[in-house]
């Protein structure tokens, strides 16, 4: 049956060799995804003036204006949300990039014959745990240095190390959530897009002619929204992190993680 | 039993296991999201934004158990 000729692949497969470095086919599709940001963000970038620019400038300033809104209503703070922004706007544009192209024609379809045998020359770089991995560490590790920026390294620390033995325990209790938040992020984001990837091909080789329509549409959506929860989570995570508990306005702290929630209609 | 059929079905009743209670709980969060904006729809964008954000996190666990039934059926 023609179910058992389906090549999945766990892990990324190797296109060549550079001395001791192995280039993955995922490795060469996210930096096709960066490519295409740079020459985009480059291109809208050359006519930035007071008043609105060509189409392409407005097209991103618009996309940054909602993304922005979207960290002010966590953050209710403009210029900490400015101070956010560049780290969330790149994880959710490198993201929902790489989900994006693990869709496009050509991806996974298009092989060479090295040592390995016949292997796709580009796949989708969220679909491989390496790229995922990167990506939750950059964003756990970046948290604790937003923290110790804005907070300071010794309020920070109290955090996590206090003499009073209940608020220690707590504290090492946070310090194993944040792994555990470093393996959520990851398996979230590969399982979402590698499982996509995998249905995509089943559904290809059981019934080629219409079927995958609805899927794609469902791939599309699925890649938005894993980039939009990988964001927003970091977005929570940072403004926890950098929101001072110790001080009499933290009674704000609840109140702003209910806001983390809000989103303007 | 045989180990190969062990082998063979795992990756599916890990799977089906794994699911079960993920999807019991998305049904529960999304009831209790339908409840609290049906009680109050002008609170619906705010109620919305949570709705995505605790799904994704109990999808998560399902997610988990896909990706060790993958593993175990493609390594």
């Amino acid at each position: 049956m023609v179910v058992a000729d389906l090549h999945i692949s766990l892990a990324a497969e190797e296109i060549f060799r550079l001395g001791p470095l192995v280039v993955t086919n995922t490795m060469a599709a996210s930096l096709v995804g960066s490519l295409i940001i740079f020459t985009l963000l480059y291109a809208a970038g050359r006519s930035v003036r007071i008043r609105p620019g060509g189409r392409l400038t407005q097209g991103v300033e618009a996309m940054s204006e909602v993304i922005l809104g979207l960290i002010e209503q966590v953050t209710q703070n403009r210029a900490k949300a400015e101070r956010f922004f560049p780290l969330l706007m790149t994880l959710f544009a490198f993201i929902l990039v790489n989900n994006w192209l693990g869709l496009m024609p050509g991806v996974g379809s298009i092989t060479i014959q090295n040592s390995h045998g016949i292997v796709p020359l580009f796949r989708g770089a969220t679909a491989d745990l390496n790229t995922t991995i990167g990506l939750a560490i950059i964003s756990v590790i970046m948290t604790q240095v937003y923290a110790v920026r804005e907070l300071g390294l010794l309020r920070h620390a109290k955090k996590y190390f206090s003499f009073n033995p209940i608020l220690l325990f707590v504290g090492l209790l946070e310090l194993v959530s944040d792994v555990s938040k470093l393996l959520s992020f990851s398996f979230r984001l590969f399982g979402n897009i590698f499982a996509g990837e995998v249905l995509l091909v089943v559904i290809a080789a059981l019934a080629p002619a219409l079927a995958p329509l609805p899927f794609l549409m469902l791939e599309l959506f699925v890649g938005l929204i894993q980039a939009l929860v990988f964001t927003m989570l970091t977005l929570v995570f940072l403004e926890i992190a950098t929101t001072n508990h110790s001080s009499p306005a933290s009674h704000e702290v609840r109140s702003v993680e209910h806001e983390a929630s809000s989103v303007s209609g | 039993m045989d180990i190969e059929i062990i082998r063979e079905i795992m990756p599916g009743v890990t799977i089906v296991l794994g699911s079960a209670l993920p999807a019991l709980a998305i049904g529960l969060i999304g009831a209790k999201a339908m409840e609290a904006i049906g009680r109050n729809p002008e609170a619906a964008p705010k109620l919305q934004t949570v709705l995505v954000l605790v799904v994704a996190f109990a999808e998560a666990i399902a997610i988990y158990s896909l990706v060790i039934a993958l593993i175990l059926k493609f390594v």
